[in-house]
């Protein structure tokens, strides 16, 4: 069985800051890491393989700083990691990301399952992985929890509004994997040092996929960001409540009462 | 592959009407409102669409809250939200339409269904619409899309694709007054669900409370998970639904939609007591609403403090207990 991941690097979120001057992001204090819920599938992947066997292949789409996480990834167990990077990959929207990603799939082959994060932290739009469902014509089971595959079904526990519901799609298939299902795992210590020192990422540029350079990047996107506004955080009294419990208490019920007006 | 250049030919403005247990999404009504102001806008009209079986007084349902014309796609087949058959039947939909915009509610289903409808389409899609206004100037949909946990708002357009197609937030708009007297044209959709390869086999949904329209709400953070039982009986007393954090949601103590945060609900009560909770930026985002915000943590440098009307820096292990009783004997 084939699992090919798909990863994003995102800066953290708390690292980002809003140049008021610029109207721009300021990410040259941001720590990256992987996309939390990517970090899931990879998991999931790594789970489904040591049931199945078969390999696990990280995807990501981004310049070269990607290397060391996509690194990380072959670290924790990953078998292989392609890393899409072009200048003309630039700029694109979820409709060019998810046209490259699923060209590079494609080109991959021989593949059983696509496992994506159910949305990335930065941009958090999600629209990514049905969108390469839908490009690659194969069906999807997005805000997924729980993944068994036997033959060539898959059973998942997919979560919706009030609880969740099981779904059953015939292998290959897309599935988007919940932040939270799992507890992704630490890189073995060996291997971390092999992946880092030894391990060959293949990179592979437009030309090497033969996208449609009408598709793809800041051109191919169909959206277009005019500005960013920062939402002025509401202004709060920041005003303690000191006493011991009882007396806190007393208070607090105090605030509730004044919240409704009585 | 569709040609959407053609600008011009797509006129008007469709909502996705979503439903569960037999009522319509609060989301899907919070859409028809705005979507109304936006046709006025506009000079043009609004068009609901809804799928699924035995669906036909939703048309009339959809009519009172605002849609002009209701499109039902009635069948058995569409008894269960699946994609490929809601995707298959919402494209035929658009394509014969062709609503210069069509907005959608932000929730599993609709944000799973118009991830793979817009590529179908060949269109722009914008996510989780916290701002859906129209640019005076150019009379094109801009949606304010939050990103970074939900502090920054990002105003998206789509110029040159029809529809302009986005996923709304559910819990930022009102929803409009139903008025009994307002009727529209309800039409049926010939459905052809065409390839459907997954088949849902078990469903288990429970009607909750919508904390996105709660007027008092607590929150459990990190630092109430041991005391949660004590949480939900301090809710129950003063009349208050109950949220949490997203660690929370992931350790299954509530179902996600009770999740509060850049990633789970936006809340707009009154009062919201936040317990335990650290403060982080994802989760503040969604308490951003909250008229008053009162915060217990034992950590007097909690980040929430600074988010918070009041705070206790208390042990939630004995604020709860003293709370509990003075509640009793009042």
């Amino acid at each position: 069985m084939r699992t090919i991941v798909c990863m994003k690097v995102v800066p953290k979120t708390e690292d980002v800051r809003f140049d008021q001057q610029t109207r721009t992001l300021d990410r040259s204090g941001a720590e990256n890491e992987i996309n939390q819920p990517d970090k899931s599938a990879l998991e999931m992947a790594l789970q489904l393989k040591e049931g199945h066997g078969g390999d696990v292949v990280l995807l990501s789409m981004g310049p070269s700083f990607f290397e060391p996480y996509l690194r990380l990834g072959i670290a924790m167990g990953a078998d292989n990691a392609i890393l899409l990077s072009d200048r003309a990959f630039a700029g694109a929207d979820t409709y060019p990301t998810s046209y490259t990603i699923a060209t590079a799939i494609r080109k991959i082959g021989n593949f059983d399952l696509v496992l994506c994060g159910e949305e990335s932290s930065d941009a958090s739009t999600g629209q990514v992985p049905p969108g390469i469902a839908e490009w690659l014509d194969i069906p999807q089971v997005t805000y997924l929890s729980q993944l068994n595959i036997e033959g060539s079904m898959a059973r998942a526990k997919r979560t919706v509004k009030g609880g969740y519901e099981i779904v059953e799609a015939p292998l290959p298939l897309l599935a988007s994997v919940e932040l939270g299902c799992n507890s992704p795992r630490f890189p073995d210590f060996r291997r971390k040092r092999w992946a880092e020192k030894e391990f060959k990422i293949t990179v592979w540029t437009a030309a090497d996929m033969g996208v449609n350079p009408d598709k793809i990047g800041s051109k191919g996107s169909h959206t277009t960001v005019d500005e960013l506004v920062e939402l002025p955080r509401p202004s709060r009294r920041m005003q303690r409540i000191t006493g011991s419990p009882e007396e806190e208490a007393v208070l607090i019920v105090q605030k509730i009462k004044e919240a409704f007006g009585s | 592959m569709q040609d959407t250049t053609q600008v011009s030919e797509f006129k008007g403005i469709m909502v996705y009407l979503e439903h569960s247990a037999g009522q319509l999404e609060s989301v899907s009504l919070e859409i028809l409102g705005k979507a109304r102001e936006l046709a006025e806008r506009l000079a043009t009209d609004v068009t609901g669409v809804i799928l699924g079986y035995d669906i036909r007084e939703f048309g009339e349902e959809a009519a009172q809250f605002g849609a002009d014309r209701v499109l039902v796609a009635d069948s058995p087949s569409l008894a269960q939200y699946t994609t490929e058959a809601f995707c298959n039947v919402l494209a035929e939909v658009v394509r014969d339409r062709k609503p210069e915009i069509f907005l959608l509610g932000a929730t599993h289903d609709g944000r799973d269904l118009a991830g793979r409808l817009a590529v179908r389409l060949n269109t722009g899609l914008t996510a989780h619409a916290v701002q859906v206004d129209i640019e005076p100037e150019t009379n094109l949909l801009v949606c304010g899309v939050p990103g970074f946990g939900g502090s920054i708002v990002a105003r998206c357009k789509c110029p040159r694709s029809r529809p302009q197609m986005a996923t709304v937030r559910p819990g930022i708009f009102p929803v409009p007054e139903r008025r009994p007297q307002r009727k529209g044209a309800i039409e049926t959709v010939q459905v052809n669900t065409g390839q459907v390869r997954t088949k849902v086999v078990e469903r288990s949904v429970k009607a909750g409370v919508d904390i996105a329209r709660a007027e008092i709400v607590v929150i459990a953070g990190r630092g109430a998970v041991t005391y949660f039982d004590s949480v939900r009986k301090f809710a129950d007393s003063i009349g208050s639904a109950i949220g949490v954090t997203r660690p929370l949601a992931d350790r299954e103590l509530m179902p996600r939609d009770y999740q509060v945060g850049s990633t789970g609900i936006a809340v707009t009560p009154k009062l919201a007591i936040v317990l335990g909770a650290s403060g982080a930026a994802h989760f503040v985002s969604g308490i951003r609403g909250a008229k008053t915000v009162i915060s217990v943590n034992k950590d007097p440098d909690a980040d929430i403090n600074a988010d918070a009307d009041y705070f206790v820096v208390e042990d939630i292990g004995r604020l709860l207990p003293a709370l509990l009783s003075k509640l009793e004997g009042k």
